[in-house]
């Protein structure tokens, strides 16, 4: 034990903890409920600890699984197919940009940064993708548009550019053709820098619920997150009809903890798989300050 | 392809491998154009009476209309009121939120737990705006929610927050910083890595205090990146953070007056089937920010040239 520790340290400390509780009480709370048995739950309100322990929300909602299994499929199908194709067309359109004996490179860079300062807008895009390109209601639509980010393309052009120019030219008086300089060479030192944008796009588009909004109308293809969204809605809606005593039953349907099970269902694996990540995430992140 | 440019002798050769270094591009090239640079040309039906039969091009030219019926509005004031706003209070706001959870992150020296704070602060970027919305629910709920509990326990009455215009420009202010702080912070604390201690050691033999240290010595060495990471932000002044505004209000009309932002209201717009109306909006938005972003890059290379972003 450490006898004296500075009045500093102990205050900051004190402070972070206090954050901390913001942070991770809602958190807590929702598991928390989702583990309540209705009754209680509709007499004391949300608690941090369940009166009484009770798992008939998640009975209730795997009792019909396929929806929830059928969006998870299609979430986790379209988050790694957008994130490695990305990942690919990116790590390539940002190699020329970065050259320095590339002769378009100032038109090239401003071509792609050009779209981060000036866009078409939400309808215009709409238009496009349901009148001339057809994309709604099928899958590539979560795939396809945003592939390219101009701000992550410069993230990654950025780090190319710390990588030795004679490393590429030795390789070029060897014969070595620009796609392998680029795949085998130049995106293996840029690796750190390229994972960590990949992982972020993973989660952007693990979380998206707004292409599902605007473009899908077959329930099958819902994403998880809007999933969650439709399903809380339902609930609150069925809840209100019980309310309003159109639903009479003996058993009291557990409606309320029902919607922060599935919220724990849709939002969980990321959550647990997050604090492994991080490293990579806060790289990413850092590497935010990018130039035109 | 392009145009070749002639470059002394080995102009052909440089042609030559530039095409071969270009070819990587295209793919890239390609998706731009599909779904960046066209929906940029799509814009022409804010000036056109849009009718999904007729097409894009089919569609009668009405000048200005839209954009008239759009300004006239009672609406045009409030969303664009609200949008502006928000952002900037929140460009202000998160931007001090930030640096001084950057330099509390800076002066910690418990390697362990400043990780342990770094994740917690973190995990919200990890969540979608539907489970961030459904967390604010933990505290608001009518019934069962944490606020109303609260407020019980004190011996008052239940508040019905989803129907309280006055407590949302705070409510959605919270979710906002509680959301984004994060990122921002450590973006400053890892550029505070870089800082030379040097210049604190010297500083201190000076006689500085915390304070001083941190005006004279921390700030400026962030003031580089508080300014890229705000210019970028007042790119976007006039766009706002849809999910927040969407989900976290659930989309509650009655609080329309403050939560409403161009975004949604757009959005709105498109359900209802108004294009051309949703397109004239657009455009004032894309317009407006790429002009707010090449100003105020304009006044920093005025100010101090290396700090700019283009």
């Amino acid at each position: 034990m450490k006898k004296k520790k500075n009045l500093g340290q102990i205050c900051l400390h004190i402070v972070f903890i206090l954050i901390t509780v913001m942070y991770v009480l809602p958190l807590l709370m929702v598991i928390s409920v989702s583990f309540t048995d209705e009754t209680t739950l509709i007499q004391s309100g949300y608690r941090l600890i369940p009166k009484v322990f009770s798992t008939a929300a998640y009975e209730l909602a795997l009792r019909n699984p396929m929806k929830i299994i059928r969006a998870y499929g299609v979430t986790i199908f379209f988050t790694l197919a957008a994130t490695l194709l990305s990942t690919v067309v990116m790590a390539m359109l940002a190699y020329p940009m970065s050259r320095p004996n590339f002769i378009w490179k100032k038109q090239l860079n401003f071509f792609v940064y050009f779209t981060m300062l000036f866009s078409g807008g939400m309808v215009p895009t709409y238009i496009l993708l349901t009148s001339v390109l057809h994309l709604d209601d099928k899958i590539l639509v979560y795939i396809l548009p945003g592939l390219v980010s101009a701000y992550n393309v410069m993230i990654i052009r950025t780090n190319y550019q710390s990588i030795p120019d004679e490393l590429i030219e030795a390789a070029k008086i060897d014969g070595a053709k620009e796609l392998y300089i680029c795949f085998k060479i130049v995106v293996p030192l840029a690796k750190p820098g390229i994972a960590s944008v990949a992982f972020l796009f993973l989660v952007t588009k693990w979380n998206d619920w707004m292409t599902s909004m605007l473009y899908i109308r077959d329930p099958d293809l819902y994403s998880l997150q809007y999933l969650l969204q439709r399903l809380i809605r339902e609930v609150e809606y069925l809840k209100q009809a019980t309310e309003m005593g159109s639903y009479v039953g003996d058993a009291v349907v557990p409606t309320e903890t029902l919607r922060f099970a599935m919220a724990i269902i849709a939002a969980g694996p990321v959550l647990v798989a997050f604090p492994f990540f991080q490293k990579y995430f806060t790289k990413g992140m850092t590497l935010g300050g990018v130039k035109g | 392809m392009k145009g070749i440019r002639r470059r002394g002798k080995s102009s052909k050769k440089a042609v030559r491998e530039s095409i071969s270094m270009g070819m990587l591009a295209v793919p890239g090239i390609v998706l731009l154009l599909i779904f960046n640079y066209a929906p940029m040309f799509g814009i022409v039906i804010a000036f056109k009476n849009y009718k999904p039969l007729k097409g894009i091009w089919g569609s009668a030219w009405n000048g200005l209309d839209n954009f008239k019926f759009f300004f006239s509005s009672a609406d045009a004031v409030r969303t664009i009121r609200n949008t502006i706003l928000y952002n900037f209070s929140w460009m202000i706001l998160g931007t001090i939120t930030a640096v001084t959870l950057a330099l509390m992150f800076y002066s910690l020296k418990n390697a362990k737990a400043l990780k342990l704070y770094n994740t917690v602060i973190l995990f919200p970027r990890f969540l979608s705006a539907v489970v961030v919305a459904f967390l604010a629910e933990v505290f608001l709920h009518s019934r069962y929610g944490l606020l109303n509990q609260m407020l019980e326990a004190l011996g008052k009455g239940r508040t019905d927050w989803y129907t309280q215009i006055g407590v949302w420009p705070l409510i959605l202010t919270i979710v906002y910083i509680w959301g984004h702080v994060g990122v921002t912070s450590v973006i400053y604390y890892s550029s505070l890595m870089s800082l030379d201690e040097g210049l604190l050691e010297a500083a201190r033999l000076d006689g500085a205090n915390k304070i001083k240290q941190i005006w004279h010595v921390m700030l400026p060495h962030l003031l580089p990146i508080i300014i890229i990471q705000n210019i970028l932000s007042i790119g976007k002044l006039f766009t706002g953070d849809f999910g927040l505004f969407y989900q976290v209000p659930k989309n509650t009309g009655v609080l329309y007056p403050v939560t409403d932002i161009i975004n949604t209201y757009t959005y709105r717009a498109l359900q209802a089937g108004d294009l051309a109306r949703g397109a004239a909006i657009g455009l004032f938005q894309s317009a407006a920010g790429f002009l707010t972003v090449v100003l105020a890059n304009a006044v920093v290379k005025k100010i101090s040239p290396e700090n700019c972003l283009f």
